[in-house]
């Protein structure tokens, strides 16, 4: 369980986190869920140490994760995938050698072991013949999908997924979406994904915090979200015509 | 002004103190060396090469029209040409040009890793990103750095050479007499002193430009030129300081 605690974050003069406490549960696709600007990215950021926070907590499995110098921080985020936004797959290296770096860096596997977990995880993600393919040649689907085998490659107990299907056609997004549950059920990860994306919402969403102005303005699940009275959920959740003929 | 100054001073130095850390795997960091000893070193050999050859043919010529008594000796041509060649040339201008080429190669790398979130990636996986994307680098041009200047020496003395005899100025003989004239090895020394400071200027310079890029494309561009003109600057100020002090 990944636990944030009275989270302060701002940038020069301008506030962007104000107060958020949000537990993340083990098992689960976790979503933080917002309107583009409302802090879920930095949020996120802060979740894994990539911003400092200015004030508050962030905690592992009771671990004082935020309070931690960096070498300390290493050892928690060798436990950590994370998918980005575009991917961030490494240009040099072709999509066997990212999911292998992590592997190299910090485990003593031969190479046989490497390539054969290497291949485990591109069969998992249903991409088992892109081995030797540079990130330039994937598709925007197939990059964010080699991004998801290369964050499970260490076996991690949290995974962050940045707004894993943006850019992606809905038929593709889905099969993101399925992907990202399926392996946090399978695995028993801490999945935390930023999506605003109404699909996930609906599809994956066993947990979910609105953010709205830098603050947690609501907090439940795929059950409730559509059953809320909070106005500014509602007008993120029904923003489009189709969604409010479906309420 | 001095405020910003002072601010990119301390980043920096924080920045390398973070570089000078100790490597996760060590083996990890010995393939990087020798993949950025082609990336910044080998793919430079062309050019330092081809620069070299005509400069020293250069300032051959223009001694030996500038020699226009008999009371100089025309073995001068050739001293003339080493010195000039090992002490400034070789050592400063080719590390300027090594900090255009390199210097904006090291930036742009970084700054588009910076903006595509591939640093971000590296720190997640629980990896120093500083220590892995510019350490290898440093050590890679303090090393290869000064085999590139020993061969632009050489090179620009060759060239000398050439023009001496194909322009007919100076005989072969009197121009390698000069060039093997009032020798010193400490000349040598203090060229080799100066690249390798001129090295470590170029990448850690250029590295720390790219490793804080905000923003997109065009932020790159900016930080590839930043690093580009900022460390030319420091090639400038600090040759003058390791003049002083190694030659006074």
């Amino acid at each position: 369980m990944i636990e944030a605690k009275n989270i302060f974050k701002s940038f020069g003069d301008h506030l962007v986190l104000n107060d958020v406490s949000c537990r993340f549960e083990e098992g689960k696709c976790n979503l933080i869920i917002g309107q583009s600007g409302s802090g879920k990215t930095v949020l996120m950021k802060c979740l894994v140490g990539l911003f400092e926070i200015d004030k508050g907590k962030v905690e592992y499995d009771g671990r004082a994760f935020s309070k931690m110098s960096f070498d300390e921080m290493k050892v928690i985020r060798q436990e950590i995938g994370m998918t980005f936004q575009g991917g961030a797959l490494f240009d040099s290296m072709t999509v066997e050698e990212n999911i292998m770096f992590p592997l190299s860096m910090f485990t003593d596997q031969t190479l046989e072991e490497k390539l054969e977990r290497a291949n485990f995880c591109l069969s998992r993600v249903n991409l088992p013949n892109a081995n030797k393919l540079f990130p330039a040649e994937l598709s925007g689907g197939m990059k964010k999908r080699v991004a998801i085998a290369r964050a499970i490659a260490m076996n991690p107990k949290y995974l962050f997924c940045d707004e894993p299907n943006s850019g992606l056609d809905p038929h593709t997004a889905n099969v993101i979406d399925n992907l990202i549950s399926e392996i946090t059920q399978e695995y028993n990860i801490t999945t935390v994904i930023n999506t605003h994306d109404m699909n996930s919402v609906i599809e994956i969403g066993d947990k979910i915090a609105f953010v709205h102005k830098g603050q947690l303005w609501w907090e439940g699940n795929k059950d409730t979200v559509l059953r809320s009275d909070n106005p500014e959920l509602n007008e993120f959740v029904f923003a489009t015509e189709l969604t409010r003929k479906l309420k | 002004m001095i405020r910003s100054f002072l601010f990119h001073i301390g980043r920096y130095i924080m920045l390398m103190r973070q570089v000078f850390k100790r490597p996760e795997k060590q083996s990890i960091y010995i393939r990087q060396i020798m993949v950025e000893v082609e990336n910044l070193g080998l793919d430079s050999v062309g050019i330092v090469a081809f620069i070299s050859t005509f400069m020293g043919a250069v300032v051959c010529i223009q001694m030996a029209f500038n020699i226009d008594t008999p009371f100089i000796p025309l073995y001068t041509i050739g001293f003339v040409t080493r010195q000039s060649v090992v002490l400034e040339f070789s050592p400063t201008i080719i590390s300027l040009i090594l900090a255009g080429k390199v210097g904006s190669r090291v930036a742009s790398e970084l700054g588009t890793m910076r903006v595509t979130e591939q640093i971000d990636a590296i720190e997640i996986i629980g990896i120093n990103p500083a220590t892995y994307l510019i350490f290898p680098k440093i050590i890679a041009a303090v090393l290869i750095n000064p085999i590139l200047i020993i061969m632009s020496m050489v090179m620009a003395v060759t060239g000398g050479w050439l023009a001496g005899i194909f322009t007919g100025l100076v005989a072969s003989s009197e121009y390698v007499y000069g060039i093997k004239a009032f020798f010193e090895t400490y000349d040598i020394f203090y060229a080799l002193v100066k690249t390798v400071v001129f090295a470590f200027l170029i990448v850690s310079i250029s590295g720390y430009h790219g490793f804080y890029t905000k923003g997109g494309a065009l932020e790159v561009g900016e930080s590839s030129t930043k690093g580009v003109v900022h460390s030319s600057i420091a090639i400038i100020v600090f040759n003058l300081i390791l003049t002083q002090l190694l030659l006074s």
